[in-house]
């Protein structure tokens, strides 16, 4: 059976399309709900293995990135995804929706309404757009397993830097597993150096995960590196598909199993 | 009512505090609930709210600016909070957003902007003053009694005709206002207010482009033509010494279109200079749109706004043809950064901030929308200084014959997306009158802030709605507002409107306001009545406003009401064809300006000085804040190379994820040329456009073309000479490399006038978009250097003529160079493209870069920097009949690349290149860096490293 993926918009949601792409090249079926269609009932998220929030610029976001989506899945959509994560499906926000799931409380805790995490500006204070190198390490991220190999793929943010009250907390975070990906340097260290990481988050933070693995949110966009020539150097090097594609793999397998 | 003032404190940036102002039925609860969930981010922020109908406010430590937009300017942040309010179901009325800094001191930069906003200075003692300031602000507008004036305008002389001009804003001249007249004297009274309003927009310059059509009177210079391709510039001959043009745009542009379009390769011409956008058909499923647009005087006063609502609005032209929007592009022209403004009188912004907020302004938009910008130009001339250019195109997609153009009797007029106020008004009739000390305070509401998450839902809509086919005919509201959108879409049927039913931003907007407001993100369908309820359920799923307003309704007549009173009651065959056609004098002196002084200096200093000159130097400052990966269609980026950052010469798109054909685009502009001459700078720009899109591998024989204008006041006759002459030149290009004309835009009056009257024009602009069928992105090339051992060849040959290159701003007029400008060789040029993108389709080229600013030095080292690897470059084999290493060096001759070969292809390039002039001038090397020999003497070794710090130099 093929896995059914819902890719949630809202006003501002620009990468849906883009992440429906990634889910019918990774083997899943995705279908794009607004999510007034889910607030009213129409669709139901309990139908899906696997809700993914895109990225984009969610209602402008003029009061914090992802903040007024977040207000959605919490006060308008509570009890449903409630139910959806208690279940065990999956969750993946990419960018916007990395922020979404963060300020809801899904990450890092799957605590809806209970935050200890925040995405801010970028160090450098400005929104860009560049390729990055990834490493997965070790995580209990269903979306990275078996990535040993640094992956390349895009960023496209301003808002990208992964913050929590205290050192002490992102290092608990990183000890127990849940950093899902951290920007690497040339030699492939981890870096909070830019351009390499290009928000200036600590560690290198670029994805985490919560304790199950289950739910994970990443600045990059795996969706827009799914071929060999959306790279930006395939012209000088070649290889068999994009790096980001593993990453929908990855999450379409895992469901298949639940 | 209660007020409340609600502070935001983020700790990491103490000095900028933000408030917002929220009225309504609200209980502290709301107010705390609010604060805590849609106001503060509980890791990084603080917040504490007062009960300002209480009497409860903060206490002031400092000196403080508090800045707050206007009423009436889009405040976003707090159209945000209303609907997240409404969302968590907390009733709030009002919502303003205002940001506190301390108080500015004169080293501190400016934070805002007059036009747009207040800036309100409060001292620790003016609590009181403070309150009245915030309740002001939300409190609802003082209505005012609707009012539908009467103009006598029946009585007037000419002189009062050309007075009622002047004082309405409406530029209109007096044979266009003695028209008017008439025809009010036919009917036996006197206009409305929104009458006059209706024909000064429908006959603006913007709208009805009456130079373009108007009848030009051209005496110039003779031009002397090589022998052995006079016969290939015929509207250059046409034009001789003296010649009466019936419309440059039927003549030059529609006339070129016609002849070229038939024999277009891949691409079939669907729509040209007739739609919003134009179109082509890219294959047997998909169409694709192009239209390029500029907001030059907008920008010139809100450099963010301006920009802002530029991109915003040409993304609506788009949608204006049912299609998708899936890449935009940006070319800015700005004064040099730090420019002195002592000779403008103190109005003009400083040609840094306009740079920063326009680029801030079409970056908010386009990433927001999630629309790629790939591609685009910069270029630095104080002639920019007053009047900036902002040019803004988009690409769209949509499926064939999926857009309907047949408006019915009987359709329901649908207005959809943005709430129409005072914004924007006399948008269109302001872009036709020139720039002057007082613009600002004349015209300042036709300065806005655009919306990209409206526009974004409106896009969600358009593409269901077409989709579902519910309208029979769909457009862009733009200049001229409700006005021209259902002036124009009912032009053979009739319309009419009841303005009541209008969705208003706030009340107290007079009827005519309603019917010419230009406010942003609003679109007009005609909708078959039976479609009626579908669309309007599907609106409202998705949070946008829809409402019927009208009908078009057969009568030929275009009538709006208010309350039932009438407002507009026209025949729309004289609000469209009435207008008496111009009559230009355009007069063309050939250049006789003297060469500049010859100021020695060393090679390298040169390749270091051109490499960071402003026209030249890395656009990575801008292209970084771009989302240029969604959509993910980007296949050649705007940067390339081994660290991505070596300049690409153009995009190219893949259009389905499935198929391996795209499309590439690129642009062309050399404004320093129009001095000299700009019936070859036009040439020279079309080359450079196809130069580019060929570079990349998309095929220059399956290529539509765009041409925007932008020019001074065209009432002036050499100004006029010099358009006459472009347009000219943009159709012997377009026959002689069978690129069609698909779409352009004319942009006049862009000129400055002080207070002491002095004009200042810009220097005559074309840009010229092109749109290239490729037919295999994976034969794709980028212009870095790919592996040490591989031979570089020069294609085309290199001319003597370098009046306006680059290097003569650094040196002057070089030895051995003519001060001539150089010209296109049309017998030549055509094939050159055609053998290379061969050559690129078979696979035989490792890099490909185009010469053009800064001719082949600038190319080898931008080829090598992007590759990191180093070259060896001999002189002596490049085809020219010059002796001068100079002109070798930076000869700014067209048609020419550079290209890379590996020496297993070197056979099977030379061959298929052998009837296009082409040589073998150097070697890729492992070295990290550039030597160049001539006579087997150095003339100048650089590091690899000392090109890119060059080539880094910040330009913002």
């Amino acid at each position: 059976m093929i896995p059914r993926v819902i890719i949630v918009r809202a006003a501002g949601i620009n990468r849906d399309g883009d992440a429906a792409r990634a889910v019918t090249m990774a083997g899943g079926s995705p279908d794009i709900v607004h999510i007034g269609r889910i607030i009213d009932g129409s669709v139901s998220l309990q139908d899906y293995a696997m809700l993914i929030v895109p990225g984009g610029f969610s209602y402008g976001d003029h009061l914090g990135a992802g903040a007024m989506l977040a207000v959605d899945m919490v006060h308008r959509l509570g009890d449903e995804v409630r139910r959806f994560v208690e279940d065990g499906r999956a969750v993946l926000g990419i960018c916007n929706g990395f922020q979404v799931l963060v300020k809801s409380g899904l990450l890092p805790g799957a605590t809806l309404a209970q935050r200890s995490a925040s995405l801010t500006h970028n160090a450098s204070g400005r929104f860009e757009c560049r390729w990055v190198r990834l490493a997965a390490g070790a995580t209990r991220s269903v979306f990275t397993q078996g990535i040993d190999q640094p992956i390349e793929v895009p960023v496209a943010h301003g808002e990208g830097r992964f913050v929590m009250q205290s050192d002490a907390q992102l290092e608990a975070l990183a000890a127990n597993g849940q950093v899902a990906f951290r920007y690497i340097d040339s030699d492939g260290q981890p870096t909070e150096a830019h351009p390499a990481n290009p928000n200036g988050s600590r560690h290198g933070i670029a994805a985490i995960c919560d304790e199950s693995g289950r739910i994970m949110g990443m600045m990059p966009h795996p969706e827009n590196a799914l071929t060999p020539w959306q790279h930006p150097r395939w012209t000088r090097e070649s290889r068999q598909q994009g790096d980001g594609l593993v990453v929908f793999q990855n999450g379409i397998s895992w469901i298949k199993h639940i | 009512m209660a007020v409340f003032l609600v502070i935001v404190t983020t700790p990491t940036h103490p000095d900028e505090k933000t408030l917002y102002l929220i009225s309504g039925s609200l209980t502290p609860s709301d107010i705390q609930r609010l604060v805590d969930t849609l106001l503060t981010d509980p890791i990084t922020q603080q917040s504490t709210w007062y009960d300002l109908g209480r009497g409860v406010l903060d206490t002031l430590t400092q000196p403080v600016d508090e800045v707050a937009y206007r009423p009436g300017v889009t405040d976003n942040e707090a159209e945000s909070i209303a609907v997240g309010a409404r969302h968590l179901s907390v009733p709030v009325a009002a919502v303003r957003t205002l940001r506190r800094y301390p108080q500015r001191t004169t080293t501190t930069p400016v934070r805002h902007n007059d036009l747009i906003e207040l800036c309100q200075t409060f001292t620790p003692g003016d609590a009181s003053a403070r309150i009245v300031f915030y309740q002001n602000l939300v409190a609802a507008p003082t209505p005012r009694t609707s009012h539908i004036a009467a103009v006598p305008i029946r009585v007037l002389d000419d002189a009062g005709l050309l007075l009622a001009s002047t004082q309405g804003l409406l530029a209109l001249d007096l044979d266009e206002m003695r028209t008017i007249q008439a025809y009010f004297r036919t009917v036996e009274r006197d206009p409305t207010d929104g009458e006059l309003e209706t024909i000064a927009q429908t006959w603006s310059e913007h709208c009805s482009h009456k130079t373009f059509k108007g009848r030009v009177v051209y005496t110039g210079d003779a031009t002397p033509l090589p022998a052995h391709s006079a016969h290939l510039h015929p509207a250059l001959q046409e034009l001789g010494t003296s010649a009466t043009i019936d419309s440059l745009i039927k003549t030059h542009l529609m006339r070129a279109t016609n002849a070229t379009a038939p024999n277009l390769k891949n691409l079939t011409l669907i729509s040209a200079f007739v739609d919003n956008a134009g179109i082509l058909a890219f294959d047997a499923d998909t169409e694709v749109s192009f239209k390029v647009e500029t907001h030059n005087h907008p920008s010139a006063l809100e450099p963010f706004g301006g920009a802002n609502t530029g991109m915003g609005g040409v993304l609506r032209d788009v949608l204006g043809v049912s299609a998708k929007p899936i890449a935009a592009t940006d070319v800015f022209c700005f004064g040099p950064a730090h420019a002195d403004l002592s000779a403008y009188g103190g109005t003009v912004l400083p040609t840094l901030q306009v740079a920063h907020g326009v680029v801030a302004g079409v970056q908010d938009y386009g990433n927001k929308i999630g629309v790629p910008i790939v591609n685009g130009a910069v270029f630095y001339d104080p002639g920019y200084i007053a009047n900036p250019l902002v040019f803004c195109g988009t690409v769209g997609l949509a499926p064939r014959n999926s857009h309907p153009r047949n408006v019915s009797a009987g359709d329901t007029i649908v207005v959809l997306g943005g709430r129409t106020g005072r914004d924007g008004i006399h948008g269109a009739t302001f872009s036709s009158i020139e720039l002057t000390h007082t613009t600002a305070q004349e015209a300042g509401s036709a300065v806005q802030i655009g919306d990209p998450i409206t526009e974004k839902k409106l896009i969600d809509i358009v593409i269901q709605a077409r989709d579902a086919r519910l309208y029979s005919a769909i457009t862009d509201c733009g200049a001229g507002g409700l006005s021209s959108a259902i002036g124009e879409m009912g032009e053979q049927i009739g319309a009419n409107v009841e303005l009541t039913t209008v969705p208003l931003k706030y009340a107290g907007l007079q009827p005519w306001e309603i019917w010419l407001s230009e406010a942003q993100e609003r679109i007009v369908m005609a909708v078959p009545p039976q479609h009626l309820s579908r669309l309007l359920a599907m609106c409202a799923a998705e949070e946008v406003e829809a409402t019927a307003v009208g009908t078009f309704d057969g009568s030929g007549r275009l009538t709006v009401t208010y309350e039932g009173r009438s407002v507009v009651d026209l025949d729309m065959h004289f609000l469209h064809d009435g207008r008496p056609q111009r009559t230009l004098t355009a007069t063309w002196q050939a250049d006789t300006s003297a060469a500049p002084q010859w100021q020695p200096r060393d090679h390298a200093a040169v390749i270091a000085a051109l490499l960071s000159h402003p026209n030249i130097a890395s656009r990575e400052p801008i292209i970084r804040g771009y989302d240029h990966e969604i959509q993910g269609r980007s296949i050649i980026k705007p940067l390339v190379g081994a660290y991505s950052d070596g300049p690409g010469d153009a995009a190219v798109l893949q259009i389905h994820p499935h198929t391996m054909t795209g499309i590439a685009l690129g642009c062309g502009m050399a404004p320093q040329l129009s001095q000299f001459d700009p019936y070859w700078m036009a040439l020279l720009s079309v080359d450079e456009a196809l130069r580019n899109v060929v570079a990349v591998g998309a095929d220059p024989t399956a290529c539509a073309i765009l041409d925007n204008f932008c020019w001074g006041d065209p009432k002036q006759a050499d100004r006029m000479g010099g358009l006459t002459r472009a347009t000219a030149g943009c159709h012997d290009a377009a026959l002689a490399y069978g690129t069609p004309f698909i779409s352009g835009k004319d942009s006049l009056n862009n000129e400055y006038r002080n207070a002491q009257g002095v004009r200042t024009a810009i220097p005559g602009t074309l840009l010229i978009s092109a749109l290239a069928y490729h037919p295999d992105i994976r034969h794709s090339q980028t212009s870095d250097l790919k592996a040490a051992g591989n031979a570089l060849y020069i294609v085309g040959t290199t001319d003597s003529a370098m009046a306006g290159a680059h290097v003569s701003r650094i040196v002057g007029a070089v030895p051995g160079s003519d001060w001539r400008i150089p010209q296109v060789d049309l017998a030549q040029a055509p094939s050159t493209l055609e053998h290379l993108h061969h050559a690129i389709q078979k696979g035989l080229v490792a890099a490909c870069h185009d010469l053009s600013e800064g001719g082949l030095a600038v190319a080898v080292a931008e080829m090598a920097l992007a590759g990191r690897l180093g070259a060896d470059i001999e002189l002596d084999a490049l085809p020219t009949r010059s002796d001068s290493v100079w002109v070798r060096m930076y000869s700014e001759s067209p048609t020419r690349f550079l290209v890379e070969v590996s020496p297993a292809h070197e056979a099977a390039f030379t061959a298929a290149m052998a009837h296009v002039t082409h040589a073998r001038i150097g070697t890729v090397r492992t070295e990290p860096r550039v030597i160049f020999t001539h006579q087997q003497s150095t003339i100048a070794i650089v590091s690899i490293d000392s090109l890119v710090d060059a080539f880094h130099t910040d330009i913002l």
